[in-house]
């Protein structure tokens, strides 16, 4: 009985209602932890996948053998390989897409890859203004690979005492 | 110039400058309206995001200051789609109903002392009438849509604003006893005497009663079972889009400025000064609204959303009860020495 009427003064007196207010007024006075994207970036890590890269030998030579294990692996095929014998008697990819449309950025292709070829960078905010722009070939790859090989670089050092 | 009028209207000249003049104060009191509508929404979602820990808009100008103004271009530029199922012309008329009254209530509303535009003695009905109003935009949008959730969320809506609206009038009904008048200027010049002579304090179960009310009148959060957007995607203004359904927002908006501005006028005592070193001054009304208007703010960044059942119960067997006792202890005292501590 005596709960009772307790429960109903405190429910008229709007007790556990200005306990909420009490709580978010509170939070109006916080530190806000708004990341202002474009100018301010969260720190990442450099196992992060994001756009892919084919990589290059420092002599030039592009990685890719085309033995087509990523295609292989691909969880959602994404990935077109054809490939053909060189003169030199190595054999060389001639197609090699991704369609980043399909991707689901597992990293499997990049763990799977003997040479350490295609490999995911920390580029993420990438984007296609039609259909298509998103269809990734060899060549774009490749120029992905050779404009940010510095850091892929230091990425993959990072990490490789963890592999 | 003004002779050249004069010269121009001959006899009609006193009708015709009467009108003019009341124009030119219908635009002071709109105009401005329209503007802190706008801002807002603006401080709304400014507040909010503080109480979540954001920031909120900050991208146009300054602060987000620009926000609405960007809002309110692209709404402007979007196409009203006009449901084929729909009955167009209720269709159209809903957003009307909803805004019409909502500014045509600021017609009584005064400013400071003599500073109304339309200073009539039942100006109190009057606006418990213009709200009233209101909810038929409401309900009409939510027919017309021909759309299931648009028909559900108006069918809530009305059922709330009618129960609530019975709170409140009763809330009011204790405002007049104390005051002994309807007309909102004597009721704030009934509180002269400082903070402690203001109506909130011996009517504080009523002004508890009417603020709650108030936010169940304007369908906000934790009452906004109209618009319910987990349930019945947006209520009555699914099917709403562009400028017609910016006509409902401005109209939520104007209610709350409104409902805040009565608020501030019948128990927190208008224009008067809290402490008697300081003027009686309009500034002390805008602050006094804005104080309230946080208020609403507040609650629905913190509050979520009461069950349609619970709504009814709060208010049919809480706050009607609560009312009419209080209303009855207001009439018992005024029989007893301690009558001045109503008046």
């Amino acid at each position: 009985m005596l709960n009772k009427i307790k429960s109903v003064l405190s429910s008229l007196m709007l007790v556990e209602l200005l306990k909420g207010m009490a709580l978010t007024g509170r939070y109006f006075f916080a530190r806000k932890i708004t990341v202002q994207y474009p100018e301010e970036r969260t720190p990442m890590s450099p196992r992060f996948r994001g756009l892919h890269a084919l990589r290059r030998y420092p002599n030039g030579e592009e990685r890719c053998i085309a033995c087509k294990l990523c295609e292989a692996v691909c969880p959602a095929m994404a990935i077109t390989i054809e490939s053909e014998q060189r003169e030199d008697n190595t054999r060389r990819t001639t197609r090699y897409d991704i369609d980043l449309t399909k991707c689901i950025f597992c990293g499997m292709c990049e763990e799977s890859c003997p040479v350490d070829s295609i490999v995911e960078t920390r580029i993420f905010d990438y984007h296609g203004e039609k259909r298509g722009d998103l269809l990734y070939t060899k060549v774009m790859l490749l120029e992905v690979g050779d404009k940010y090989e510095q850091q892929i670089a230091a990425d993959r050092a990072e990490d490789a005492k963890f592999r | 110039m003004m002779d050249f009028f004069a010269q121009l209207f001959g006899s009609y000249w006193p009708e015709v400058s009467l009108t003019a003049w009341t124009l030119i104060k219908i635009v002071a009191i709109v105009a401005p309206l329209m503007g802190a509508i706008a801002y807002l929404t603006l401080a709304e979602r400014k507040v909010i995001g503080f109480m979540q820990v954001r920031i909120g808009p900050n991208r146009v100008g300054y602060f987000g200051l620009l926000q609405p103004i960007a809002d309110g271009l692209k709404l402007f530029t979007k196409e009203i789609i006009i449901p084929s199922a729909s009955n167009k012309f209720l269709f159209l008329l809903g957003p009307v109903l909803a805004i019409a009254p909502a500014f045509a209530a600021w017609a009584v509303v005064p400013f400071d002392l003599n500073m109304v535009l339309a200073d009539i003695d039942a100006a109190l009905l009057y606006i418990l009438a213009m709200t009233s109003v209101g909810v038929y935009g409401v309900i009409i949008a939510g027919w017309a849509s021909n759309s299931k959730y648009a028909f559900l969320g108006s069918l809530r809506s009305a059922a709330q604003i009618v129960s609530y609206e019975i709170a409140m009038g009763f809330a009011l009904v204790g405002v007049l006893m104390a005051a002994g008048s309807l007309n909102l200027g004597k009721i704030v010049m009934a509180q002269q005497g400082g903070f402690w002579q203001w109506y909130w304090l011996p009517l504080l179960p009523l002004f508890l009663v009417y603020f709650i009310s108030a936010v169940a009148e304007t369908n906000r959060a934790p009452f906004d079972v109209a618009e319910g957007e987990s349930e019945i995607v947006a209520g009555f203004h699914v099917e709403y889009s562009g400028m017609a359904f910016a006509v409902f927002f401005l109209a939520e908006y104007a209610n709350i400025i409104l409902v805040c501005m009565l608020a501030a006028l019948m128990f927190l005592g208008g224009w008067l000064s809290p402490v008697p070193f300081l003027p009686d001054s309009f500034l002390w009304l805008l602050a006094k609204v804005a104080f309230l208007i946080f208020f609403f703010l507040w609650f629905r960044a913190t509050f979520p959303r009461y069950r349609y059942d619970q709504i009814m119960r709060l208010g049919w067997k809480v706050f009607i009860p609560i009312t009419l006792v209080w209303i009855i202890v207001i009439g018992a005292m005024m029989q007893t020495p301690w009558a001045h501590l109503f008046h």
